[in-house]
């Protein structure tokens, strides 16, 4: 039943046919993406429901964060993306350099914007704009609660720059991969689900970056 | 029945079991943690029955009491009832049930093993640093400033999770893609129907879970103020996070059970099922309709009245597809060939019990009832006959079922079928009566009671000694057959299901010896 060539394609052995086995990961990772969705989307609630709740206080906070570098880690972010399609594409073309080339770059577009976010987080640990106990600015109308945008701001930054590095790390592991010649034109699907996880990353970004530079 | 090798002596030694990818071997690992952590969680039950007996001081002061009941409840939901049937019977079902040789990702599957195990000692480590005393909910403000070792218990449940999810994942992939040949969807036994609806909850309702936990642990130690109203918070807010996982929670528990019980009945009435259709929908209905409901927890939590009107409306949705299935498994029994073998016996005991269970959940569902009745021992009775009455009884029933499988042995009838008994008799004289006293207005959680409630506490205490007397004696049952049973038959109970028609006695490492061809529905008995 075996109908891929075994040299190039890497079957295990409890699945019958190669398709078989693309589908299965690609559908487990897709799941995967439904419950990171579900996992911010607890915070995105959070989210609203405080800006309904204070809605002058979060757009007073909101002057406080960087629009130029949010704005500058946004098109980071989609650059990335536009990579890792192309190192994809690379793959299924056998094209071993470029894919090399393009991860490197999407690691390095991920690399940059964690630098640029720990220069934000800097300038705001110096201003004493910090969650909940330890926030300590006084320039803020409303100190006793305005605490509650910086704790929601360090959250949904957070938890979303965690996922950036466990981006990494997958990223790192498809380029030791592809270095040492695991992937070929009929075996990339690897690849193709780290990719996914990729842009799972980017598009959490594209809604934070609105939600907390741009809020009106 | 030819070769003697099997996936239990195909290797050996304890690597051979600590690394071990299939989804067999992974299975009983599991079915011995659960049943571990099962055990000590019953034990907190009975110190706390203990504690009941009289109203004063008894064996432990107020503050151990409430330790007590929040390890006992959080053990027995996170680590005994949630991961339960699926991640034990299911792992060890589902790939022969459907014609494969594993689950889809059998790497993960183990993973989620050792998770579980972690999120189990996280758990327990925070008896050490001072034991949890919030109850299983941790509601807010009171666990975010309560001392002991809420942020231990809390992370462990959020490891937990991850297990759960992974075991979904799993499942969800597997039901998909690796069906045997032949094996459309309507060909599959409705334990799959079950598993993959549960799987689905799983998915979609434990990273609410996940996220809810994390906002409470960074409450507690950065005081974000998002739970806590001195710091500017919303309580309610955490009950609403909190319910919208638990309430599909209580379906990730049950729908296991009913997936076991749809065996068991159709295979001990040696009859095809009736309304397979419906009963395979009736699953997927109850775990979308699980996820508008959870509102039903917060009656007189301060939600609008509208609001709780519609609560109370769509709860009332829930016990139809739930009323679905008991006729339709009566419908079953109607002149079929009924044997009372013992795992007939925890499904007909099932059978009682959830009807009792979730009759008494429409009550607590309208509105105007709940006010009365809620927080009181009467939703404690409620939970109890759903969770034990409902899916622990099909977990043992699914246990004695799939023994001979798991294991290749036979276990005593006539014991199987007394702890059965025990257990049924121990069950009701535990519970009923704390209907009676939670009707009456005895609040639940309460280390000390008013005179009146004592002669039901005491009855509820025997009965909850006779109740755990009946599950050691199970498990005895089933550990003395594995030196003492008789060699099972490939097939005792003339079951039509692949797992029993195409495999050895006890199954092979890859399941079966060549790929199954399904060519008709799992309940052609003849
Ligand atoms: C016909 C189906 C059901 C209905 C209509 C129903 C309804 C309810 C309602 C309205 C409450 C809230 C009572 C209160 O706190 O005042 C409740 C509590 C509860 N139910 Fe159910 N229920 C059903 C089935 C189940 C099942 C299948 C399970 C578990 C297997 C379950 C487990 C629980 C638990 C654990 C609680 C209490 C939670 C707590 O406050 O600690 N229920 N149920
Ligand atoms: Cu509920």
């Amino acid at each position: 039943m075996n109908t891929g060539n075994d040299q190039l394609f890497p079957l295990h052995s409890h699945f019958e046919r190669p398709a078989q086995q693309i589908d299965a990961a690609k559908l487990g990772m897709w799941l995967f993406l439904a419950t990171e969705v579900l996992l911010f989307g607890g915070l995105f609630v959070a989210y609203a429901v405080y800006h309904y709740l204070h809605p002058d206080l979060f757009k007073a906070a909101h002057h406080f964060l960087d629009v130029r570098l949010g704005g500058f880690n946004t098109v980071v972010l989609l650059f990335s993306s536009l990579t890792v399609v192309l190192a994809i594409h690379g793959a299924q073309q056998g094209k071993k350099q470029m894919v090399l080339w393009n991860l490197f770059l999407t690691l390095l577009c991920a690399s940059t914007f964690l630098v640029v976010k720990y220069f934000e987080y800097k300038h705001k640990f110096h201003m004493g704009l910090l969650p909940g106990y330890y926030f300590t600015n006084a320039m803020l109308p409303n100190p006793d609660q305005a605490h509650i945008f910086f704790g929601i701001y360090f959250l949904m930054t957070g938890l979303h720059g965690v996922h950036v590095v466990i981006g990494m790390i997958v990223l790192g592991w498809l380029f030791y991969r592809t270095w040492n010649n695991e992937f070929n034109p009929q075996y990339y699907s690897p690849l193709e689900i780290g990719g996914l996880y990729w842009h799972l990353v980017d598009v959490i970004w594209i809604f934070l970056f609105p939600l907390l530079y741009l809020i009106r | 029945m030819s070769s003697h090798t099997n996936y239990l002596n195909a290797k050996k030694g304890f690597a051979s079991w600590a690394l071990t990818i299939d989804h067999k071997r992974i299975g009983l690992m599991y079915l011995v943690s659960i049943m571990s952590f099962f055990l000590l969680g019953g034990l907190f039950a009975l110190l706390l029955r203990t504690e009941l007996l009289t109203p004063a001081h008894t064996i432990v002061d107020a503050k151990r009491y409430n330790q007590l009941f929040t390890l006992h409840g959080a053990i027995m939901v996170f680590l005994v009832i949630i991961p339960g049937i699926p991640a034990s019977l299911g792992n060890f079902v589902l790939p022969l049930m459907l014609g494969a040789k594993d689950v889809a990702f059998p790497r993960i599957n183990l993973a989620s093993y050792y998770i579980y195990v972690l999120g189990a000692i996280v758990a327990l480590s925070s008896l050490f640093v001072g034991a949890i005393d919030t109850g299983w909910t941790f509601y807010t403000p009171y666990s975010t400033t309560t001392d002991g070792g809420v942020v231990l218990m809390v992370t462990a449940a959020f490891i937990l999770g991850f297990s759960s999810i992974f075991t979904g994942l799993n499942f969800i992939v597997t039901t998909h893609k690796l069906r045997a040949p032949g094996m459309t969807w309507f060909r599959m036994p409705l334990f799959i129907w079950g598993i993959y609806s549960t799987a689905v909850i799983q998915i979609m309702a434990t990273p609410v879970l996940a996220i809810t936990l994390l906002l409470l642990i960074v409450e507690r130690t950065l005081k974000i103020g998002i739970f806590d109203p001195v710091l500017g918070g919303d309580p309610v807010l955490f009950q609403h996070f909190f319910w919208f996982y638990s309430h599909p929670a209580v379906y990730i528990m049950i729908l296991p059970g009913m997936a076991v019980v749809s065996e068991l009945i159709a295979v001990f009435s040696q009859k095809r099922i009736f309304g397979y259709k419906q009963i395979a929908y009736s699953s997927i209905a109850i775990a979308g309709i699980s996820f508008l409901v959870w509102g039903h927890h917060m009656f007189v939590s301060g939600q609008s009245e509208l609001v709780g009107m519609i609560f109370s409306a769509l709860t009332f949705l829930v016990a139809i597809p739930s009323g679905v299935k008991m006729f339709n498994w009566l419908a079953t029994m109607n002149q079929g060939s009924i044997s009372f073998k013992t795992p007939m016996l925890w499904a007909l005991g099932f059978f009682f019990l959830f009807a009792i269970g979730g009759i008494t959940g429409v009550f607590l569902g309208t509105l105007s009832v709940d006010v009365h009745l809620h927080d009181t021992y009467f939703v404690v009775a409620h939970f109890h006959y759903v969770m034990v009455g409902g899916t622990f009884m099909a977990f043992m029933g699914g246990i004695f079922y799939w023994w001979p499988k798991m294991t290749g042995k036979m276990y005593s009838e006539f014991w199987g079928a007394t702890s059965t008994l025990m257990v049924v008799v121990g069950f009701n004289v535990t519970f009923f009566v704390q209907f009676l006293m939670g009707a009456q207005g005895m609040p639940r959680r309460y280390y000390s009671y008013l005179e009146q409630f004592q002669i039901y506490h005491q009855i509820s205490t025997i009965g909850s000694y006779i109740l755990g007397l009946g599950f050691v004696t199970a498990m005895i049952t089933l550990l003395v057959s594995l030196k003492k049973g008789q060699n099972a038959p490939a097939n005792p109970w003339k079951a039509a299901s692949l797992e029993w028609t195409h495999t050895d006695v006890i199954p092979i490492e890859h399941n079966f010896h060549e790929q199954p061809v399904v060519t008709e529905g799992p309940y052609e008995y003849r």
